[in-house]
């Protein structure tokens, strides 16, 4: 039995797909996996990899985990894997720290209106974008009054606040007030005034050349010899003035770079038009400038995030001090790694979506100059 | 009719807002403000530490470094006993910081690198397991992958006891949970030798490339220069030291009844510090190698090859050079993170100089001020100095334009 050959004219024969080995699974597997023997060995090492990591950590962590339990050796009795009895036994301290349960409903109102204040500020095709950036100009104040209390709220203390919510306070402080500080040390280290170019060289220079840590220190033992003698003030606000200070110095550098990156013309066009000095920085130059450094801003953002755990050291208990100080519970001791794997879990969404969001400023502000 | 209402403005205006309106005088006018607005702040805080400092009767001096610190070091490069003054303390504490920084580097740079490369590599696998671990090491704070992995160290290594059978390499190093044991090399007289073989060897290196550069500038004759190179600064030590009869001798830590005796120990909290530090710079390190593996076109590598250049001289003479003068600045600066980030060794009771000087001295003397103004200038002298060599380094690697 033969088959009869079809025959067309020249030119006019359909395409053929392509042989077995060149498509779909196929290719992708010959280009990606195996396409020398270098690659193929390389891949070998990379199962050998996976193998020997990925089970024992799903062992770990899902398989032999348990969920339900009153103390660690309960946990034990059950299963030897992870005991995360112990998180969900801590959970609502880990978020809110010490603040009063009846006030909580604050803290997750202070939160939503976090999240409705950022949304003007990283979109901007959004709706109501200018009466959204009113509110989220005003927020700190708002978020202020919440979880602080007073006029009609019941008063909170600063002592009270801890878990993942002093992170953010500290956090969201640090970055809203750094801002505009870090822009002004910016302009001041490329202004052609002799003095203050020096100063703000020689304040960012000093931040960005000391650990967080010695600032902290400075802020819990020594801030209080340089004020008048009598006056104390808060730990906490001590340590939001030492962080927005800190985080200036690096949003200056940021915003350094943004300015730098100006053409000239820019700034000659601005003094052609007739323009003072801070009305062209803030009608030409920084509308541009910010423009260009906001990826860098949020990294710097990421940085402060993290860095917020560093109260810890000063004794502010914020999630990974309650979850260290925790492991000290005689019900549930040496659960280290437990705990220390949740925390890293939570910073590890907030800094991931964070940089994605950098990642699409990027692409979104390359498209601008691609014409 | 316009012109006289400006004229007539004019005339109205006072001396003062004349002033203002001059571009020079204005600068000076704010110059002096911002001076006298400076001093008046350094002056109110001096003012105000001089009154407090009386009032709760201390002085500033820095007369407690000459008196006994009276407390214990775990681990120290130099001699130490608690009858040493709180000076030597602080000269323990900076040469721990010194070498968790210098080791944590060394890592950091190794494990980037590779983690660079395969991060840029062709092999799908193992392109997103760096992905994810990069991802997933610097996304999460550095404090608390240190806390961590001393969790790590400390509950899910075993007693020594356990160790000195089960958790042993050759019988040589152990791993339990009060540090890492390993042999300790003790140096003989003769190892003098093998030191100043290897110290020729880098001289030679150096003259050598030097000179091999000229001989190709001129005449275009390449040399085996990485050849000759490692045979210089490795072979030639390793012939001394075995002409000489291997002066070293090792002392191979033992175990007896509680913990071993002899034998070199990487304390827990080192171990801890300097994987964290590594592993999390590493991830920063990565990245950056990837972007200036990427920053050179793909361009370079054809026009290279066009002029005939075999594969490893295009990445060795082109490529390379290239990318390396868009990974240093970063790369420095993510050295100096390092160094800073060490001093989060305060966290599990690594005594750097933060928990030597900053830390207990602190506490036993009370000299808040002076304590803490000496651990800040030893930071930032650090970071000049590792600035300064960026600063300087950038200079000569600057691409040179007509």
């Amino acid at each position: 039995m033969s088959e009869v050959a079809q025959t067309y004219p020249p030119g006019q024969h359909p395409d053929m797909p392509p042989p077995a080995g060149q498509r779909g699974l196929m290719l992708w597997l010959r280009t990606n996996l195996f396409s020398s023997w270098v690659n193929t060995l390389m891949t070998v090492v990379a199962v050998y990899l996976l193998y020997k990591i990925v089970p024992p950590i799903l062992d770990w962590a899902v398989l032999d985990a348990v969920m339900n339990a009153a103390n660690r050796n309960e946990c034990r009795e059950i299963a030897q894997g992870a005991c995360w009895a112990f998180i969900k036994d801590r959970f609502s301290i880990l978020v809110y720290g010490f603040y009063p349960s009846d006030e909580r409903w604050r803290v997750n109102m202070a939160f939503i209106l976090l999240c409705l204040a950022l949304v003007p500020v990283l979109f901007d095709n959004v709706p109501f974008r200018k009466p959204g950036m009113i509110f989220s100009a005003a927020y700190p104040f708002i978020a202020g009054w919440l979880l602080l209390g007073g006029l009609g709220l019941t008063p909170v203390g600063t002592d009270e606040f801890g878990g993942m919510m002093l992170n953010t306070v500290v956090g969201v402080t640090g970055i809203a007030f750094s801002l505009p500080l870090g822009i002004l040390l910016a302009l001041g280290r490329q202004s052609h005034l002799p003095i203050v170019k020096s100063c703000s060289v020689c304040f960012i220079e000093f931040i960005r050349g000391v650990p967080l840590i010695t600032l902290l220190f400075v802020a819990s033992t020594m801030l209080n010899y340089f004020l008048p003698p009598g006056t104390t003030f808060d730990l906490l606000l001590r340590v939001l003035i030492m962080v927005t200070l800190f985080a200036s110095g690096y949003i200056a550098e940021v915003v350094r770079g943004g300015l730098q990156a100006i053409p000239k013309g820019q700034y000659e066009a601005a003094d052609s038009m007739g323009l003072k000095y801070w009305q062209s920085m803030r009608l030409i130059v920084l509308p541009q400038a910010l423009k260009i450094s906001i990826p860098g801003i949020v990294n710097t953002f990421i940085g402060l995030f993290k860095d917020t755990t560093l109260v810890l050291i000063i004794g502010l208990l914020d999630v990974l001090g309650i979850g260290k100080s925790s492991l000290a519970d005689a019900q549930w001791n040496g659960l280290s790694n437990e705990i220390y794997v949740s925390i890293a879990i939570f910073f590890f969404i907030a800094c991931f979506g964070m940089s994605r969001y950098s990642i699409y400023l990027e692409n979104k502000l390359d498209k601008g100059y691609k014409r | 009719m316009n012109t006289t209402t400006a004229d007539h403005d004019m005339e109205g205006r006072s001396a003062l807002s004349k002033l203002w309106s001059n571009r020079e005088a204005r600068s000076v006018i704010l110059q002096i403000l911002t001076m006298a607005a400076l001093i008046g702040f350094f002056a109110f805080i001096l003012t105000n530490a001089v009154a407090n400092l009386a009032a709760v009767g201390k002085t500033f001096s820095y007369d407690f470094l000459s008196t006994p610190a009276s407390y214990d070091i775990n681990q120290s490069l130099i001699d130490y006993t608690s009858r040493d003054t709180h000076f030597r303390a602080g000269v323990v504490g900076l040469l721990n910081t010194l070498l968790v920084a210098i080791c944590g580097i060394i890592l950091a740079t190794v494990l980037g690198f590779i983690l660079g490369v395969l991060r840029l590599s062709p092999n799908f696998l193992l392109n997103r397991i760096s992905y994810c671990f990069i991802e997933f090491t610097r996304n999460v704070p550095v404090l608390l992958h240190i806390l961590l992995i001393h969790g790590i160290l400390v509950h899910s290594l075993p007693h020594p006891r356990v160790a000195s059978t089960d958790y042993n390499i050759a019988d040589l190093f152990f791993l339990s949970n009060r540090g890492v044991f390993a042999p300790k090399p003790i140096m003989e007289p003769l190892f003098w030798a093998t030191i100043i073989a290897f110290v020729v060897g880098i001289a030679f290196t150096v003259w050598f490339r030097r000179y091999a550069k000229g001989v190709q500038d001129a005449t275009g004759k390449i040399y085996p220069v990485f050849w000759i190179s490692a045979a210089a600064i490795i072979a030639f030590p390793a012939l001394v030291y075995i002409v000489t009869g291997a002066p070293i001798n090792w002392d191979v830590p033992e175990f007896q009844r509680f913990n071993f005796k002899g034998g070199m120990v990487l304390l827990p909290e080192f171990m801890a510090l300097w994987l964290a530090l590594s592993l999390y710079t590493a991830a920063f390190i990565g990245e950056i190698v990837r972007a200036g593996i990427m920053s050179v076109s793909h361009g370079q590598w054809e026009a290279a090859g066009a002029l005939g250049i075999k594969r490893g001289r295009i990445l060795n003479l082109v490529i390379i050079p290239q990318a390396l003068r868009v990974i240093i600045p970063p790369l420095t600066s993510q050295y100096l993170n390092l160094t800073k980030n060490s001093s989060l060794a305060i966290a599990i009771g690594y005594m750097d100089v933060v928990a030597t000087i900053g830390g207990i001295s602190l506490m036993q003397t009370g000299k808040e001020m002076e304590t803490m103004i000496l651990v800040i200038a030893i930071y930032l002298v650090i970071s000049l100095m590792i600035s300064a060599f960026m600063n300087w380094y950038n200079k000569r690697i600057k691409l040179v334009e007509r």
